[in-house]
């Protein structure tokens, strides 16, 4: 074949490739708009999904990503910390940091059946805490390997200069060292807390669901995602469009939180 | 005082995520104990999966069915991912110009946020219909999931290609033009043997990804458990039947269920090792 068509060809497929990938998601994000936003009314909002609202799942699914990050960031950066402050590239630094990187791509709802054997099972029911606690582990290996890229990215002669000031190490990576990666670390725990708020597989049965209002998180608790899944397989129409609306908002959220992350780091540059 | 204190909290914390992973593997193989003895390797190949209505200490459960829907939905998923994904890394890399590869970048990344249970719905009642009346079936089935999960892997595919295409010295390429190579003869002997590893890690990472999918396929696979004769058939994946069928399981049966989870916790860590250390490298900086 003549090499300068094959050329073109090839070419052409390409773009062709990049075109599909983007009208998918063009196609997907006004599907959502289109089917989401024309069900969505006042009370979709003040509501809870017993009355045909949303209210429980937003503030149910919120509460159980903030508090999963509360104990996912915190435990993420200290190991990001050891790994690239103090393990000084030792082979144990380098099995964790490896293990890390396989435990980000873990199937999740593998993570769900591991925390349904030790957080569900042996206390007789489904909890908001077993959510949380899966929802903690998908996100420390993400935590840990942005602080780890970021702290890397540190030059050497600032801590040298904290040295120099006499200041001690803890204080050193505390005070200088995570303040010149602050905001390669902020996007990390935003994109990461984009994430796991969209996640449904480790919810099914840890947390599960309920169709009241409960901030109580020894009983069954409340989530946006495992209601879409329950309420997209309902023959009824009103419990279907309730499906749209919920997506198209669940959609924005994460849109806009991950978007937020990115806009971040650009400043940056 | 205070800074031992901060060293050994970090070391604690650092550590844990060592334990989370020994965790899960002894306690999936611990449950999964019955099953295994019960079973042993033959659960690989069972086709039955019938728990007895009596007893939940006695019935027969195989895994032949769902793992053959998670091979054949991920099989049809990378044969549909893989030349889209390189083609969108040619593109951002070679192709396109230079206003355009910011958008069409954030685009590709964008739809990797998108959560996978959007993916579902989208599927199940917009996409499914589009699949019946072009291919008949019942919407539902092994190529709906197995296209849908193409769609879902294809930005990471594409994302970790395209950073490894990025790394090819302007030199190399730039001696390829010169002696009259076409664009497309520089990507297929200069850029692709280049970043070859990369490529590969990335189809292989990606190929992890799918297998361990459950909110998208679990809306489109349609949950039968039934060996597929046609590629339009319903079936089921390791992750479906857990996701419908693990909390309502008792006895053996839910022993079985951790047999399969183990299965695909220990079948996603190989995959998931060799694209990340023997393709990608170490990211040890």
């Amino acid at each position: 074949m003549n090499r300068l068509l094959l050329n073109k060809i090839i070419l052409m497929l390409s773009t062709l490739s990049a075109i599909i990938g983007i009208s998918f998601l063009f196609w997907i994000l006004a599907t959502l708009t289109y089917k989401g936003v024309s069900s969505i009314h006042l009370s979709t909002f003040s509501q809870d999904l017993v009355n045909g609202g949303i209210r429980n799942l937003l503030v149910g699914q919120f509460t159980m990503a903030i508090i999963a990050s509360l104990i996912a960031v915190p435990l993420g950066m200290f190991a990001g910390i050891w790994l690239r402050e103090y393990s000084n590239g030792s082979k144990l630094a380098s099995i964790i940091r490896n293990l890390s990187d396989v435990m980000m791509s873990a199937p999740s709802i593998v993570i769900g059946v591991f925390v349904y054997a030790l957080f569900v099972a042996p206390f007789g029911g489904y909890n908001g805490f077993a959510g949380i606690i899966a929802l903690a582990i998908m996100m420390i290996p993400i935590i840990i390997s942005t602080t780890d890229n970021m702290l890397a990215l540190v030059p050497k002669e600032l801590r040298e200069a904290g040295v120099a000031l006499g200041g001690s190490k803890h204080k050193i990576i505390l005070q200088i060292v995570i303040k010149s990666a602050k905001v390669g670390i902020t996007t990390g725990v935003l994109l990461s807390f984009a994430r796991i708020i969209g996640e449904t597989a480790p919810l099914l049965f840890t947390s599960a669901n309920s169709q009241f209002f409960t901030m109580d998180l020894t009983e069954q608790f409340p989530s946006l995602t495992v209601s879409i899944y329950n309420l997209a397989t309902y023959p009824d129409e009103a419990s279907r469009e309730l499906a749209w609306s919920a997506s198209f908002i669940l959609t924005a959220i994460v849109l806009i939180i991950n978007l937020t992350g990115r806009y971040m780091t650009r400043n940056k540059k | 005082m205070g800074g031992r204190l901060f060293k050994n909290f970090s070391f604690f914390s650092a550590t844990l995520s060592f334990f989370i992973l020994i965790g899960i593997f002894s306690i999936l193989f611990t449950y999964a104990q019955d099953s295994i003895h019960h079973f042993g390797f033959d659960f690989l190949g069972g086709e039955i999966w019938e728990a007895d209505e009596d007893d939940e200490d006695i019935g027969i459960f195989g895994g032949f069915i769902p793992i053959v829907g998670t091979m054949l939905s991920t099989t049809i998923a990378m044969i549909i991912a893989t030349p889209l994904a390189m083609g969108i890394a040619i593109f951002l890399t070679e192709i396109a110009h230079k206003t355009l590869i910011k958008p069409v970048s954030i685009a590709i990344e964008l739809l990797a946020a998108i959560p996978s249970i959007i993916y579902g719905m989208w599927g199940l009642f917009y996409f499914a219909p589009i699949i019946q009346s072009t291919f008949g079936g019942q919407g539902v089935g092994l190529l709906t999931a197995g296209i849908v999960l193409a769609i879902m892997i294809i930005p990471f595919m594409a994302a970790i290609t395209r950073d490894s295409m990025n790394t090819v010295p302007d030199v190399l390429k730039e001696s390829a033009y010169a002696m009259g190579a076409t664009k497309f003869e520089v990507i297929k002997d200069v850029v692709m043997p280049y970043s070859k590893g990369g490529i590969i890690g990335s189809i292989i990472l990606a190929l992890g990804r799918a297998l361990g999918e459950t909110m998208a396929v679990a809306f489109l696979i349609g949950s039968v458990m039934q060996i597929p004769s046609k590629i339009t058939d319903p079936t089921t994946s390791i992750p479906v039947l857990l996701a419908n069928n693990f909390s309502e399981a008792q006895g053996l049966e839910m022993s079985s269920m951790y047999y399969l989870a183990l299965i695909l916790f220990i079948v996603s860590f190989i995959i998931i090792s060799v694209a990340k250390f023997y393709f990608l490298g170490k990211k040890v900086k």
